[in-house]
């Protein structure tokens, strides 16, 4: 199942100017636990997605928030030339295609 | 005193407090009033150029509902990060609206006005003596960057704040300001637990983002000795555990654990539960103390002037191979550049940069999908120079390489670019950069900040 069909919201943001951070938040355990425990999201997955080091990248299980959270450096940092979003808003679309199974 | 209370009043100052709900939430006899007013969300524009985001009229709304609440009650109002950047020019902008409504309102009150900005040779003092650490990632920093820095600020901790209140200030005017320190300052200075009264602060400086719905409204904050219960006020809001949980990760690349001046706020014990349909009790939290205490410094730097042209191409010909087409713009550009300003202006002083809207221009080189393309694309140029006028003449001398640049496909004279507007290009003015992102360890924790106490409106008016 893709998880944008599991998850009630994927964002991203800037945390700061220099990092960019994507959250993937459930309405239910249920929904959460079972991407929690399918694996199927972990730092060499969002690497890949992302192009980036596994060892660059901040993965975060917040149990009591029903959520995921990721955190990396900014490839442009904020409104710097070549940014091309501002509030690293629109970031997150390659998370909703990661399978789980 | 058993519990202290608060309301944070709005998100960001400026942004519009819901009156009726905050009217509501000054019945429950809050102790104080913050909000806050800055971010670097908005991107480096508001520090270097030394604008606010928000307009004028709408900062005045707000902080107008504000002082008249905090008058009528005889409780501080706290703003922070004023003007979105905090900068001394910031300050003294939000400092003349607030005199502004002390004598249009008739309200008689002491302002503590503490500006953040940093004295550049203090810094390269610090530099020198090694008291500038970077955090990650960041960009390098020197002396010469100082120097060409337009403004650095750096963000107070509750200290300033409560000094303040200690000199009976009944309006705090904070520059650049750490949001959750508004609101653990007071409830710190009155021997409330640190880390709850951080950990409320953090919960509520954006206003009702902690709810779990969006609508106007404000938050309300409760602090007792072991425990913390934030709720909001407002049409059909609510706070659930799982929203004043969630806010914890909001713009944080570390949802557990926050650094401040004084310490690091920990969450990773922290506990939320429902004790009525709108109100979430916070426990656990707890303030890790720092052996050093740092200021985290916020700079910008002038990237040059810009100028852009918008336009689109619906040919599939040059669709089918974008990349080589316009680099044979980009050729002719650079040659027309050359040509007509290389007795002033080197290539490596100028830049073209091509956002391709449709492919590419949102994700750069993270975008997976660059090889689907839509049947049209849009397309910003921007060329960025020393001067307007070196970047407008680029932007102008661009035009016809877009427009004529032959497709191989086509025999004869096309018009390969559709140019959106006329004039086809854009004056942006100066563009910013951020270039710190450092924390400065001061040898005390007052140097960096400087505090005047203003008496406004009255008889007392300054």
């Amino acid at each position: 199942m893709r998880l944008a069909s599991l998850a009630t919201l994927i964002r991203s943001k800037n945390a700061g100017p220099f990092s960019l951070t994507f959250d993937i938040m459930f309405a239910d355990q249920e929904s959460y636990f079972r991407v929690k425990r399918s694996g199927a999201l972990n730092a060499n997955v969002f690497a890949k997605l992302y192009h980036c080091a596994p060892e660059t990248v901040r993965f975060f299980e917040c149990d009591n928030a029903l959520a995921f959270k990721f955190s990396m450096p900014r490839p442009i940092f904020q409104g710097d030339l070549g940014d091309g979003d501002l509030h690293g808003g629109q970031q997150f679309a390659p998370l909703m295609e990661v399978e789980v199974s | 005193m058993e519990e202290i209370r608060f309301i944070s009043a709005i998100g960001a100052l400026g942004a519009g407090v819901h009156a009726s709900s905050f009217e509501e939430a000054m019945s429950h006899e809050p102790h104080f009033i913050a909000a806050d007013a800055g971010t670097t969300d908005a991107g480096p524009y508001s520090l270097g150029g030394g604008q606010p985001a928000f307009p004028r009229e709408m900062v005045k709304h707000d902080l107008t509902l504000m002082l008249r609440a905090g008058r009528r009650a005889a409780i501080p109002v706290l703003v922070g990060s004023a003007g979105t950047a905090g900068g001394d020019t910031h300050v003294d902008w939000t400092l003349d609206i607030a005199r502004e409504i002390a004598a249009e309102q008739g309200l008689t009150f002491r302002a503590a006005v503490i500006y953040s900005e940093q004295d550049k040779s203090y810094l390269k003092g610090l530099l020198r003596e090694n008291r500038i650490r970077p955090l990650h990632p960041a960009p390098h920093i020197d002396e010469e960057v100082i120097d060409r820095s337009i403004r650095i600020v750096g963000m107070m901790g509750v200290e300033p704040l409560q000094r303040a209140i200690e000199a009976g200030a009944d309006f705090v005017l904070a520059g650049r300001c750490s949001d959750s320190a508004l609101f653990a300052a007071v409830p710190i200075l009155r021997g409330f637990p640190e880390g709850l009264s951080w950990h409320a602060g953090k919960v509520s400086e954006c206003g009702t983002m902690a709810a779990e719905n969006l609508g106007k409204g404000v938050i309300f904050g409760q602090i007792r000795r072991d425990h913390a219960v934030i709720r909001p006020f407002g049409p059909g809001l609510r706070c659930t555990p799982q929203s004043v949980a969630a806010h914890g990760l909001y713009e944080n690349a570390d949802p557990y654990l926050h650094k401040e001046s004084s310490g690091t706020l920990d969450l990773s014990r922290a506990t939320f539960e429902s004790i009525d349909d709108v109100s979430v009790r916070i426990k656990g939290s707890t303030l890790i103390p720092s052996d050093t205490y740092t200021v985290k410094l916020e700079g910008a730097e002038l990237i040059g002037y810009q100028s852009i042209v918008i336009g689109g191409i619906r040919d599939p010909f040059i669709i089918r191979r974008l990349d080589s087409w316009l680099a044979g713009v980009r050729q002719r550009i650079e040659e027309a550049v050359a040509e007509v300003l290389g007795n002033t202006l080197s290539r490596s002083q100028y830049q073209l940069i091509f956002h391709i809207y449709g492919r590419d221009a949102v994700m750069g080189n993270l975008e997976p999908n660059r090889a689907t393309i839509a049947n049209e694309v849009g397309l910003v140029l921007e060329a960025t120079a020393p001067t307007q006028e070196m970047a407008t003449k680029i932007a102008m001398l661009s035009r016809q390489p877009l427009l004529h640049h032959p497709v191989p496909e086509w025999k004869g004279s096309i018009t390969t670019f559709a140019c959106l507007h006329n004039p086809a290009h854009i004056d942006r003015g100066p563009v910013y950069r951020f270039n710190f992102n450092h924390v400065a360890l001061p040898h005390t924790r007052e140097e960096m900040f400087r505090t005047k106490l203003v008496d406004l409106g009255g008889s007392k008016a300054s």
